[in-house]
């Protein structure tokens, strides 16, 4: 870790304090000069892609997670050739700490992290409670734009393995335990698409079987912050069941809002396999010969 | 398609778009969402007169009212927009659906071709998800402005 770890009582409960940092202490290291040399870098990912032009943290970069995080032609993630030139043209070294924060309590930020963490950068955190929090705190806001100074990162190869799990391993994961994050009602299979969102065209409307129903906002706070670990233990070792050493997949609809919650499973809860399964429910909901199951029972393993 | 089938004002408009690099059409798009008129107060205290558009990926709600013109010329169409500032993009769209089609008659709206947004070029820097909420506005208004175009039986 290159950049000191901020300690306070609620991070220290977590299994991994060292993910988080808080707006106070962002905006001490902003104004300490952390961002001059590139040792911090932090960074915007909102799901509006104006976002970020109408007002951000000082000196923060802007990084689209679908423009500059999804290859448009493969249905993938971009590869180590691009992502090592977004990284560098942003000003991220190999050895930065980067901070990521956004709209809607963090849910694509953390999807940036994730895809960070694909490519192994090791030292990305999330600023707790995100744009929200930062902005309800009448704190610093500009639209200036931020023109980092270029730096170097070399080509990493990406591993999905240890974290993002494709619909074949979804299939050989029976047995063990899921999380569906979607709403209730994407859930029981009512709906297919989020409240107020797009139809995004699954066929079938239901869940993978077995898979245990926390909507990903339940591990958040009003102030978008993550619930403490007391909190969020009651979530997913009560309610959905899981147990120490468990190895976990979560999913969503696209991957987004699962990688809020593999955030908190991993780091928060510290589960060391958790994955998340960024094909969700609009490939399962279409694929041929996978089963589902509806209603609100969870379900059983398919025969 | 070019920009000849649409009405003046929204053939302004996609012309400056796309005379445009892509980064500045994402900037115009942005003057666009500051541009778009706050609701009149008697439609403010009432949200019930507006209808939701789901397919916007952030709350977008629109109504449309006739204006009555002098005897002779067709009746006026006004759009009605309201969208939080935390969704620049979605009011953005509504901006350019407001300048665009704003006063015009319905005859006029309802010929504006369903794949207007297209021209705009903003589908590879929106991304086609966030484009389909603004194909979804202008559905949304056309299908209104039709059904309060239509004879009353």
């Amino acid at each position: 870790m290159s950049y000191p770890v901020e300690e306070n009582d609620k991070f220290a409960a977590y299994a991994h304090p060292e993910r988080l940092v808080s707006t106070e202490w962002l905006a001490a290291a902003i104004d300490g000069g952390a961002l001059a040399d590139g040792k911090l870098v932090v960074v915007e990912s909102d799901e509006d892609v104006l976002l970020y032009e109408t007002g951000h943290i000082p000196g923060a970069v802007k990084i689209d997670w679908h423009t500059d995080l999804n290859d448009e032609v493969t249905r993938d993630y971009v590869d180590g050739k691009a992502f090592a030139a977004l990284a560098a043209a942003k000003g991220i070294s190999r050895d930065s700490t980067v901070v990521i924060y956004g709209d809607k309590s963090n849910w694509w930020a953390a999807y940036a992290l994730w895809v960070f963490t694909l490519f192994g950068h090791e030292d990305v955190r999330l600023l707790d409670g995100g744009r929200d929090k930062w902005i309800a705190e009448d704190r610093a806001l500009t639209t200036d734009v931020t023109v980092p100074a270029p730096a170097e990162y070399p080509e990493v190869e990406r591993n999905d393995a240890p974290i993002r799990a494709f619909k074949e391993d979804v299939l050989a994961h029976f047995g063990k335990p899921l999380i569906d994050v979607r709403s209730t009602e994407e859930y029981t299979g009512q709906r297919t698409h989020m409240p107020a969102y797009p139809e995004e065209g699954a066929l079938r409307g239901g869940h993978i079987p077995t898979a245990a129903s926390i909507p990903w906002a339940r591990a958040a706070a009003e102030d978008g912050t993550y619930r403490n670990r007391a909190e969020l233990e009651a979530l997913y070792l009560g309610e959905a069941g899981l147990t120490e050493g468990d190895d976990v997949v979560a999913y969503c609809r696209i991957g987004e809002r699962s990688s809020h919650t593999w955030f908190a499973l991993k780091y928060l809860l510290g589960f060391d396999t958790v994955r998340n399964y960024d094909g969700s429910w609009t490939e399962w909901g279409n694929a041929v010969r996978v089963p589902i199951a509806k209603g609100t029972e969870r379900g059983t393993v398919p025969a | 398609m070019n920009t000849h089938a649409l009405p003046a004002p929204l053939a302004e408009i996609v012309d400056d778009f796309q005379a445009l690099t892509e980064p500045e059409r994402l900037q115009l798009l942005l003057e666009f969402s500051q541009g778009l008129p706050e609701l009149p107060d008697r439609l403010k205290d009432h949200p019930e007169l507006l209808e939701q558009v789901v397919e916007c990926q952030s709350p977008l709600f629109l109504t449309i009212e006739t204006e009555k013109n002098d005897a002779g010329s067709p009746d006026s169409v006004r759009l009605y927009f309201k969208a939080p500032k935390e969704a620049p993009t979605t009011r953005g769209f509504a901006g350019v659906l407001h300048e665009g089609l704003d006063g015009l008659t319905a005859t006029e709206i309802l010929a504006v071709p369903d794949d207007m947004p297209e021209l705009l070029g903003l589908t590879r820097a929106i991304t086609p998800l966030r484009m389909r909420g603004m194909t979804a506005m202008l559905g949304r208004i056309k299908r209104k402005v039709a059904a309060s175009a239509a004879p009353k039986a």
